[in-house]
């Protein structure tokens, strides 16, 4: 029971970390997740990435259930999901009673202003540290390449990025291109 | 058809068929906007606005809230679980899968490639957070002065923050917390 309960506060300290998208939740991923929980290696977290990307439903959960599912099960995957969706209810069921006008707080604008910043560059950090992990010959430079460029200037789905990419890597592990 | 059942079964839907994160979701919000009149799209906007400004990913904080305006404390819980829903039964196939193909080489070979656009993906989100926080084509346009297009605030701001987040290993929410507060005292809102 105790570790059930230690992956669902885990992932309600995550959920109160993340500001944005699911992207914003990887650096808080590879500090609590991968560094001091060894829960997953940073791999791993990216290939859950990869999938939550091209599978349905929002990226944070579908990571959150990933790490719980592969630690402790089905109820794992339960509770992690439930730890990363409990901030979310709590935090703007008070706002949307109390607060409407939260948003043009100005103590608020210039605080998340602030926090963007800084979102910015915990990103690049994680970023960083991905590409190492991830780009580690030449056909995984044009991949990373293409899809960046792609992504940035088409509007396709992530759905054709991912499935473009799992098909260049079998082909060019088939084709005995780089072997590692 | 009682407004609980309908927020269940629009949510579900809505986290069945969006892929590809927070953003993918607001098409669907839009749609049940129009469908229902649970909300109008002046409090979407806001709704929009609030998600972003608040912890928790974009996609659950806007379920949570169109749930709250459509049915109260009950419509929240139930508008978040139905959204997250598919996901966990997707995430759960595709485990039992990856299990039981586990060290086939055709499968490892697949994500050799897949993590590379995972990164690639990430990065172009990255870089889109960075557009939106750091540069500012709008006053550029207006003014016509190059200078106009950075924030320079906030890239000093990330400077010191790259610098510090490289040298001191500290935890994530120390730098957030601080920067928080920067900008309250720098008003980096400009409000």
């Amino acid at each position: 029971m105790g570790s059930y309960f230690d992956l669902f506060l885990t992932f309600a300290k995550i959920g109160v970390l993340t500001f944005g998208g699911g992207y914003a939740m990887l650096p808080m991923l590879q500090k609590e997740v991968a560094e001091q929980k060894k829960w997953a290696t940073e791999e791993e977290l990216m290939d859950y990435y990869a999938i939550g990307q091209c599978t349905p439903g929002a990226i944070a959960v579908n990571v959150s259930t990933f790490v719980g599912r592969k630690l402790k099960g089905y109820p794992g995957g339960i509770a992690a999901t439930l730890g990363i969706l409990t901030p979310s209810i709590i935090i703007i069921t008070v706002i949307a009673a109390f607060i409407t006008n939260f948003a043009e707080l100005s103590v608020v604008k210039n605080a998340f202003a602030g926090i963007r910043v800084c979102v910015c560059v915990l990103i690049f950090n994680a970023v960083c540290r991905l590409f190492r992990k991830s780009v580690v010959d030449l056909p995984t430079l044009l991949i990373f390449l293409t899809v960046c460029l792609a992504s940035l200037f088409t509007s396709l789905s992530p759905v054709i990025f991912v499935l473009f990419a799992l098909i260049c890597g079998i082909l060019i592990k088939k084709l005995g291109g780089t072997s590692k | 058809m009682s407004v609980l059942f309908e927020l269940f079964w629009r949510f579900f839907q809505t986290g069945l068929f969006a892929v590809g994160g927070g953003l993918a979701t607001l098409p669907f919000l839009n749609e049940i906007s129009e469908a229902t009149g649970w909300y109008t799209k002046p409090q979407l906007a806001d709704m929009i606005a609030i998600s972003e400004s608040t912890p928790g990913p974009i996609g659950v904080n806007m379920s949570t809230y169109v749930g709250y305006h459509a049915a109260g404390i009950p419509g929240a819980l139930l508008a978040t679980f139905s959204l997250a829903l598919p996901s966990v039964l997707i995430i759960f196939l595709v485990y039992g899968f990856l299990e039981r193909f586990k060290g086939n080489q055709t499968v490892d070979a697949a994500f050799y490639g897949l993590r590379a656009a995972s990164v690639g993906l990430i990065a172009a989100a990255g870089i889109g957070v960075v557009n939106l926080t750091l540069l500012s084509p709008a006053a550029w346009k207006a003014s016509g002065a190059l200078t106009d297009l950075f924030n320079w605030k906030g890239l000093l701001l990330a400077a010191v923050l790259l610098l510090a987040t490289r040298k001191l290993k500290w935890h994530p929410i120390v730098f957030l917390a601080a920067s928080a507060v920067i900008g309250i005292v720098f008003h980096f809102g400009g409000v």
